[in-house]
């Protein structure tokens, strides 16, 4: 279960930026998550319920935008399909991940 | 500025009674730094550190075995992440590989900071490649990063050719595959090297794979290759 450990990570970014800013309380945190990231959206909403206790977020909202997997070829530009291999048939060159892998704290909605 | 991509985030909006911040922060940002240190430290010893992951009983410690085995001259140090045993680096060590666990307790995966506490308290000595033997899990280690210079996955063949299938962000990390158990292709009807290399290479950009089995020594030559060239590789990182 390392979503805990992300939870915690991404506790700390809050309240550092909460912090930074000043503000008594976290209403809304914005998280785009990767469906290819490691991290299971459920869990990961089950962990930072229960991490937040005690913390400027304990009240807030995670709200998840999922990204979707894009893997495009360097060379072509071409995108692979899901299923296929990841090596370019047309160019032979390996695709790179261009969405889908990324844990993002977006955005805070907070209170002053 | 955001400080982690360079978008030009954290300009506070503000609202009613509030304020909206864009951030745009990689969440696994402070791990990650963590690891770059750690790659720093090991950059600057001349040490070549490998992640090898897989599943609980791949072969991860037996491949170990093997390596030093195959060539004792190798200066091989290993680190343990273990639940709740000594029993792997107990293993290591009889195998003359300078070893010590980490026992991660309820923990499921070895971060950045975990392995440099480690390594404040315990040095690989006159090592030249440390193997960091994670948790067994083809899940949660998948995204920490330890400042290896290297990921290695344990791929069993008793494990199933759809495994890369379902856990495809372990092996889109992985720079290396090690297949371990092939001497029991022929005991299952299920399972071929094919159908192995097929799933490898929807989910590895670069498929790269060696075929082993411990226990006649099968594809050790060729892993030992890697190393070397892994080895050369990072020397010429330090230069």
């Amino acid at each position: 279960m390392h979503e805990y450990s992300v939870a915690c990570a991404l506790l700390d970014q809050i309240e550092a930026a909460a912090h930074a800013h000043g503000v008594t309380a976290v209403k809304v945190v914005h998280l785009a998550l990767g469906e290819q990231c490691g991290v299971e959206a459920g869990l990961l909403g089950g962990a930072f319920e229960l991490a937040r206790a005690g913390t400027v977020a304990a009240d807030a909202e995670l709200r998840i935008r999922p990204v979707p997997v894009r893997w495009v070829c360097p060379r072509c530009g071409g995108e692979r399909p899901p299923g296929a291999p990841l090596v370019c048939p047309d160019d032979g060159a390996p695709a790179r991940l261009e969405a889908g892998g990324e844990i993002i704290l977006e955005r805070l909605e907070m209170e002053v | 500025m955001c400080g982690t991509c360079g978008c030009g985030g954290e300009s506070p909006v503000p609202t009613a009674g509030g304020v909206d911040v864009e951030l745009h922060a990689r969440v696994m940002a402070h791990n990650d730094h963590a690891a770059e240190h750690n790659r720093a430290h090991f950059r600057a010893a001349g040490l070549t550190v490998i992640n090898l992951m897989g599943s609980p009983g791949a072969g991860k410690t037996a491949l170990l075995e093997a390596t030093a085995r195959a060539r004792p001259g190798l200066r091989l140090a290993a680190v343990s992440g273990d639940l709740a045993t000594d029993n792997d680096a107990d293993r290591l060590a009889k195998a003359g590989i300078r070893s010590r666990s980490i026992t991660t307790g309820t923990v499921c995966h070895l971060d950045a900071e975990m392995l440099h506490d480690a390594l404040h308290h315990w040095s690989p000595g006159d090592a030249e490649v440390l193997v960091v033997e994670n948790v067994g899990n083809l899940v949660c280690p998948a995204i920490f990063d330890l400042g290896q210079a290297a990921n290695v996955v344990c791929l069993s063949v008793t494990e199933g050719d759809d495994k890369p299938l379902k856990y495809p962000v372990m092996f889109r990390e992985a720079d290396l595959v090690v297949i371990t158990k092939a001497d029991l292709l022929p005991y299952l009807p299920g399972a071929s090297l094919e159908g192995l290399r097929a799933s490898l290479a929807q989910v590895m950009p670069d498929p790269r794979c060696i075929v082993t089995s411990a226990t006649g020594d099968e594809g050790t030559g060729e892993w030992l290759g890697w190393i070397d060239a892994l080895r050369a590789r990072t020397r010429e990182g330090e230069s």
